[in-house]
């Protein structure tokens, strides 16, 4: 089965690679900065929220790729994958509150945020689609 | 939907190849408007009956 790399998926691709390069770069070099030197406010403030910045690049980079892909059917396929991720995301942050409500597991989430949890959710949605597309050569 | 898309390219001797890149959608696309796990937009559906110079409702069947 041939892979399909369109221009809208390449550019995603470059994206996302320097968007998660980035992300690297910056939780590293702030986190050696707060562990050696700790800003002072309202420093502390604005540096701790440059790792997240590379995050939102991420999800601006899969809401792009929504709107770049000619191809509706692989754009259907990238919707959903979305919204897999949206609702595992959802899930899994929902059910993690309860537990907290109740004492069952410690406050906090220990490093990991929503996006976290919808980057995961998007390997669950592209799992899915590779189902889809085998059933379909299959038929 | 069902639809004749798998005889009609048949007939024309065109692999799922030839006939994505005549309509300009990846092979994939074609393969699952095929196998029925994919129903094309109106734009999409205009542009197969062109290429096959039928109407629509010639390619694209009803629900039984």
């Amino acid at each position: 089965m041939a892979r399909y790399h369109s221009p809208a998926i390449k550019r995603y691709s470059r994206r996302l690679g320097g968007f998660i390069t980035l992300y690297v770069a910056l939780v590293f070099a702030m986190g050696w900065l707060f562990r050696h030197a700790p800003p002072a406010a309202p420093w502390n403030v604005l540096l701790a929220i440059l790792p997240a910045l590379p995050v939102l690049g991420i999800v601006w980079t899969v809401m792009r790729l929504l709107v770049e892909e000619p191809d509706e059917f692989w754009r259907m396929l990238f919707v959903r994958q979305a919204l897999i991720a949206t609702g595992f995301c959802l899930t899994v942050m929902t059910i993690w509150d309860f537990l907290q409500n109740y004492n069952i597991v410690a406050p906090g989430q220990h490093g990991f945020g929503a996006a976290f949890f919808w980057f995961m959710g998007l390997g669950v949605g592209a799992i899915w689609n590779a189902i889809t597309l085998w059933r379909s050569e299959k038929a | 939907m069902n639809n004749r898309l798998r005889v009609l390219r048949a007939e024309k001797g065109w692999s799922q190849q030839d006939l994505a890149q005549r309509l300009e959608v990846s092979r994939q696309s074609v393969n699952a408007i095929e196998t029925g796990r994919y129903d094309p937009s109106l734009p999409l559906a205009f542009r197969i009956a062109d290429l096959f110079g039928l109407p629509i409702e010639a390619i694209f069947l009803r629900d039984a």
